[in-house]
């Protein structure tokens, strides 16, 4: 059931490699794989080599905005962590000067 | 202590205001930077701009930008100005240089890698284990 909402919402759209799952990781796991492969994905802040994400980039960061104007989590944007470290920190710097919401009303 | 900071200073006038007392109002802060000893390395005016959320009663700004190279005492002279005036209705101060000096190494780091190219093993064999050799940073875009 999870897995079917987590799908859905897979927001990156721009990885292509077609790499299944890891063996062996998590209960869901079918090495045989029924219905789509799942991708994996890249976080596309390092394959851009992007070393800092400027607050002011509204552009970017409303990508990882959805309409309730919360923070994109990275379980479903497929960024890495210390890119989302950054990414959450240049979010909350354009909140506070009004570049983009606190929450969506 | 040598070193200076640099920040970047974002803030929001009024759109109600009058553009000439916008301009003297920014020149005036960039005065107040540089009597406290400060250097302002940018200033520029970002436009109007609706905003993402009411900031009392006001929907759209005047954003400006300016970058401060100092000690951080302009920086308080600074903000302590802006607090107290109507027209600017918003303002954040970012500290920008540690985060430029990691990316500048980063990227260093990566154009180093980049250099060494698929034989690095080799060449490290070769070399005697004397280390990699420094390298100038290869084409950097300024800042």
């Amino acid at each position: 059931m999870s897995r079917n909402i987590s799908r859905e919402r897979d927001f990156d759209a721009d990885d292509d490699s077609p790499a299944g799952r890891p063996g062996g990781g998590g209960g869901g796991g079918r090495p045989g794989g029924r219905g789509r492969m799942r991708r994996r994905k890249v976080c596309r802040f390092c394959v851009d080599k992007v070393d800092i994400i400027d607050y002011k980039d509204v552009r970017l960061l409303q990508g990882f905005i959805p309409e309730r104007g919360k923070i994109l989590p990275r379980r479903i944007s497929g960024v890495c962590t210390p890119h989302q470290r950054m990414l959450a920190e240049a979010i909350k710097r354009a909140r506070n000067i009004a570049l983009l919401p606190y929450t969506a009303d | 202590m040598a070193e200076k900071r640099v920040y970047e200073v974002i803030f929001i006038v009024d759109p109600d205001t009058p553009e000439d007392e916008a301009t003297r109002l920014s020149e005036n802060f960039s005065h107040i930077v540089t009597d406290q000893g400060g250097t302002v390395t940018r200033n520029e005016v970002m436009g109007r701009r609706q905003l993402a959320y009411r900031i009392g009663r006001k929907t759209e700004g005047v954003y400006h930008l300016f970058e401060v190279e100092g000690t951080g005492r302009e920086i308080a002279e600074l903000e302590r100005r802006m607090r107290v005036s109507d027209q600017v209705i918003r303002y954040l101060t970012v500290r920008v240089d540690e985060e430029r000096r990691r990316a500048e190494k980063l990227r260093e780091r990566r154009a180093r890698k980049a250099s060494k190219g698929p034989h690095a093993a080799a060449a490290a064999a070769a070399g005697g284990g004397r280390g990699p050799a420094p390298q100038p940073p290869a084409d950097d875009d300024e800042a």
